[in-house]
């Protein structure tokens, strides 16, 4: 187990390099000008521009700049933004609501979306099932910008009952109830739909028939012996969706004015701030990763045939 | 399970065994009486159509605006009203399928040629290329779609006149450097699964060439989900091309096209509802075509989930 | 092992078996599949019954109704696509396809038990086998997860794994073919069921393990006393074993016998086709007989003798008239030319 944590890891360094190298080299070729608008009105003179194409190496070659990026990443810098403050403090302050956001999603995900396709699975054809069919359909078919501007209006404008922007970076809970669901919405119907599927052909399996066999209560031979089975894969696809929900963030953190990851990675791009962007992005990748990792290392923990030796 | 229900109540497939059927025709079997895979390909057909011969559905011009006529609700003259500069929604409605159908047509058929290739080759070749193509996936797979197109489309922004052509070519790139993953992932693992398959290493004994291997043997059987998958993503293509409209970074103004139109629409929500509801309305309907489709063709090639 | 769990302790059961220990009586059963492609006539009027320590070989090919018979006892079908319209089951004369359906789960197991063909498949891949054992013990006799555990162990050892406590957490994928079975044997015997149903337990099995696990199911069912329902087209199989003997074919009994008679003198043309074709040592270099063509479809059941599109003896009067099960000697035949196979 300890030997597979280690290969994975040690498999993750090219992935993170490749992935930050893109990342990197497209935002620094966000055209315009980093240092218009930095000296008011008129434009900044050629010694504060010069001065700051140094600190900021942009005179170097693209590769060399990056090389000088993540020598200081890897010592824990992430640079400083345009204006002066370490990415790194922004960055503690921004994941932590981004965080609560996702959490909050993946739990609208796996409570909703579980709850729902096991419903439908286990009542295939019924109404229950029909329902959450063409109810999944629809959410998956209406893109999500649509539906946080349309939730937002009706819950948080028309019927005032949660706030319809949230824009403190000390959110409460009860306030970031509306934008997670939103985050959430997408994921919530593919998990819904997968764990319908997967219960479905589980339930036709020999094993289950066994469970019957054995004389056990029907609630007994879904609810133990079908549904973890089921949620094997379900679990997977919440991990791997937990990358989606971090960029879906920032279109979120749009539509409610939020203070979060993706507020800060829009923030950075309009204003030509490449480093916060390429930093914020580069944690956003290794955040990934590691959760990928996790859910495959739970993976073998759900399902005793899959070995990490 | 082989003497169970199963093989009692279907017998038919037993007494046919004679004129066996390829997996192909069997799908096509199921799918000719499927009536939501034929719903989903007259919608399909529709909006192709509309953004072929947009002219075929109205006569107005999309781009001649009203100023003293907007925001008007549907009436026998303008059937879906007239959006916030007076255009005629109907119009631009139909006009705006052009842009969506053609961006995820296009990127669909990029990322399953690109990710095809890749995945075929990989899975095919093995050892340090399989290593060297896994990895670079990984790469492109670490970097979620709906970021890498916020950065992309903000590195290189349209100009206020940027040739249509460009600025669809622009989605369509990004859409295919970071959606090609998926595909090349599935296709490998479907390469991976057919490869030890008895018919494919006696074709390598005879000596085929690699090439023969994977027309003949390999893709006929790894390709159906692959298609399957690149047909969802169609739908979710479109999507992601709507969502970078609304971030003001995908098409945009004088591009029409529903995204573009979306996003207009929503700063008056409040008001004027009817200006959001029909362009949404079909973008859904382009996105549900092509999943139920995607779904109709993965159930009718997959016999388990019958 | 805990002392909760002497025999004292276990629940006296509701069922007696009959005068002459008449266990199981299926008489005109019927089971129909309601499918898009039409009505599969599965079985068509099968009735058998099963005394203790009695065991009854059920024989046919895939498709004969055999396999279905055996779960509409269990009562695991699926219903619908399933559709029982007439016929009984009693057990120990009450009639299980009037039950309710919290009596018949609780037949399941401690009553009635099955073994299936496919031990891999048919064990929960995520469960460790003690605990599946134990199962049956939490569920039938709410007993706690430590004392499961323990009867699960005793029961591995029953039924000869190696180093049982040991391995009792051991996952299904970690067992050989044999010692799967032997798991699902284990399981399927632990509440000492009256009436046990092996469905083609050897199927998936080499020869050399396919003889011990017979040995094995023999040896439970002399010292229980079950009654035991051999399932299986692998006439080689039961000869050592059963007792008597059933032919299926396109859902019917078409010959019953004693075991020696059956094998010795078949009294109709299929179980005289299926004996033909077990290859023999002393025919070596002999071309083997096999019945030629296909069971029938069960949508379209063909006129007269179900078996006579393949049945080299077959005559005008088998392709209109269907032949009753009928005695000839000491045996039962449903053939029109019954005396003649006989003697011939």
């Amino acid at each position: 187990m300890g030997k597979y944590i280690v290969r994975r890891l040690l498999q993750m360094i090219p992935v993170v390099l490749g992935a930050t190298f893109i990342i990197f080299a497209m935002v620094f070729a966000l055209p315009g000008d980093p240092t218009s608008g930095k000296c008011g009105e008129r434009p900044c003179s050629a010694e504060y521009v010069a001065k700051f194409r140094e600190e900021h190496n942009l005179n170097d070659p693209l590769l060399i700049q990056y090389g000088k990026y993540l020598g200081k990443f890897a010592q824990g810098d992430l640079g400083t933004n345009y204006y002066g403050i370490p990415v790194k403090e922004d960055l503690a302050k921004r994941y932590t609501i981004t965080g609560r956001l996702a959490i909050m999603a993946i739990a609208f995900e796996t409570f909703i979306g579980i709850l729902a396709g096991v419903l439908a699975g286990v009542r295939k054809g019924r109404f229950v099932d029909n329902l959450v069919t063409v109810s999944t359909l629809f959410v998956i078919s209406i893109p999500v910008f649509v539906i946080g501007v349309f939730l937002q209006y009706l819950f948080g404008i028309k019927w005032g009952i949660f706030p319809a922007t949230v824009p403190s970076l000390e959110a409460s809970t009860f306030s970031l109830i509306l934008p997670a669901f939103v985050l959430g919405s997408l994921s919530v119907a593919y998990v819904a739909r997968l764990t319908r599927t997967n219960l479905v052909e589980n339930l036709r399996a020999d094993y289950v028939r066994t469970a019957v066999a054995k004389g056990l209560t029907k609630r007994r031979a879904v609810g133990v012996h079908t549904l973890r089975n089921s949620l094997i894969p379900v679990v997977t696809f919440i991990g791997a969706d937990f990358g989606a929900l971090l960029g879906g963030a920032i279109v979120t953190e749009r539509i409610f004015n939020i203070q979060g990851v993706g507020g800060y990675i829009w923030k950075g791009i309009n204003s030509r701030d490449g480093i916060a962007v390429v930093s914020t992005v580069t944690v956003l990748v290794i955040v990934y990763l590691l959760v990928n990792l996790l859910v495959d290392l739970l993976y073998g923990v759900l399902d005793p045939r899959i070995s990490h030796e | 399970m082989s003497d169970t229900v199963a093989s009692t109540v279907q017998p038919a497939a037993v007494e046919e065994v004679g004129e066996a059927r390829s997996l192909g025709q069997d799908a096509w079997r199921s799918l000719r009486s499927n009536a939501m895979f034929w719903s989903a390909v007259l919608l399909i057909g529709l909006f192709v159509l509309m953004s072929i011969w947009p002219s075929l559905f109205t006569k107005t011009d999309p781009s001649f605006g009203n100023i003293s006529n907007v925001r008007a609700t549907p009436s026998a003259e303008h059937w879906f009203g007239t959006d916030t500069q007076g255009y005629d929604i109907y119009a631009r409605t139909i006009y705006g399928a052009r842009a969506s159908i053609l961006v995820g047509v296009l990127a669909s058929l990029t990322t399953l040629l690109l990710g095809g290739v890749i995945g075929v080759v990989s899975g095919f070749y093995g050892r340090w290329l399989d290593a060297l193509l896994s990895r670079i996936t990984d790469i492109f797979y670490a970097i979620p779609l709906i970021l890498g197109g916020i950065l992309f489309m903000a590195s290189f922004p349209n100009g206020p006149n940027s040739n249509y052509f460009i600025v669809v070519g622009k989605v369509v790139l990004v859409l295919t450097v970071f959606g090609w993953p998926t595909i090349a992932r599935l296709m490998r693992s479907s390469v991976l699964q057919v490869k030890p398959n008895e018919y494919v290493l006696a074709a390598r004994a005879l000596g085929a060439s690699p090439w023969r291997i994977i027309r003949s043997h390999i893709l006929p059987n790894a390709l159906a989900p692959a298609i399957v998958v690149a047909t969802i993503n169609l739908g979710v293509f479109i999507v992601v091309e709507a969502t970078l409209s609304f971030l003001g970074i995908g098409l945009t103004p004088p591009a029409i096209s529903w995204g573009v139109a979306i996003s207009d629409a929503l700063s008056s929500i409040r008001t004027y509802p009817h200006v959001l509801f029909f362009p949404s309305l079909f973008l859904s309907l382009a996105v549900l075509a092509f999943i139920l489709l995607g779904d109709a063709v993965r159930d009718a090639f997959d016999p388990k989930s019958r | 092992m805990s002392t909760s769990t002497t025999k004292s302790a276990i629940p006296e059961s509701n069922y007696k078996a009959g005068a002459d220990g008449l266990l199981l009586e299926v008489e005109d059963l019927f089971v129909e599949f309601h499918t898009p492609e039409g009505v599969a006539r599965a079985i068509n009027g099968v009735s058998f019954d099963l005394r203790q320590g009695e065991t009854l070989a059920i024989l046919g090919e895939s498709g004969s109704g055999k396999s279905v018979t055996a779960q509409a006892i269990m009562g695991i079908l699926d219903m619908p696509p399933a559709v029982i319209p007439s016929g009984a089951i009693r057990y120990c004369g009450q009639d299980l396809l009037t039950m309710n359906q919290e009596q018949r789960r609780k037949s399941r197991g401690p009553e009635i038990s099955m073994i299936f063909q496919d031990a891999l498949s048919s064990l929960n891949p995520t469960f460790p086998v003690g605990w599946q054992i134990g199962e049956m013990f939490r569920q039938h006799r709410g007993m706690n997860r430590s004392d499961a555990y323990a009867q699960a162990v005793r029961l591995m050892e029953r039924v000869a794994i190696p180093g049982a406590k040991d391995r009792v957490k051991n996952y299904p994928h970690q067992f050989s073919g044999g010692m799967r079975q032997r798991i699902m044997i284990a399981m399927a015997i632990a509440l000492d069921p009256a009436v046990l149903i092996a469905d083609e337990p050897t199927t998936a099995l080499d020869v050399t393990v396919q003889a011990q696990i017979m040995a094995l199911l023999a040896e439970l069912q002399e010292e229980r006393q079950m009654g035991l329902i051999l399932i299986t087209h692998d006439l080689g199989v039961v000869a050592d074993v059963a007792d008597r003997a059933a032919v299926m074919y396109a859902g019917r009994i078409v010959a019953r016998a004693g075991i020696e008679d059956l094998y010795a003198h078949p009294a109709h043309p299929y179980t005289r086709g299926l004996l033909e074709s077990i290859p023999r040592l002393d025919q070596k270099g002999q071309t083997l007989a096999a019945i030629g063509g296909l069971p029938p479809n069960l949508t379209r059941i063909p006129s007269g003798c179900t078996f006579h599109p393949r049945c080299r003896m077959a005559q005008d009067i088998c392709r209109t008239e269907e032949p009753a099960l009928r005695t000839v000697g000491n045996q039962q035949s449903a053939c029109h030319f019954a005396e003649e196979v006989l003697n011939g």
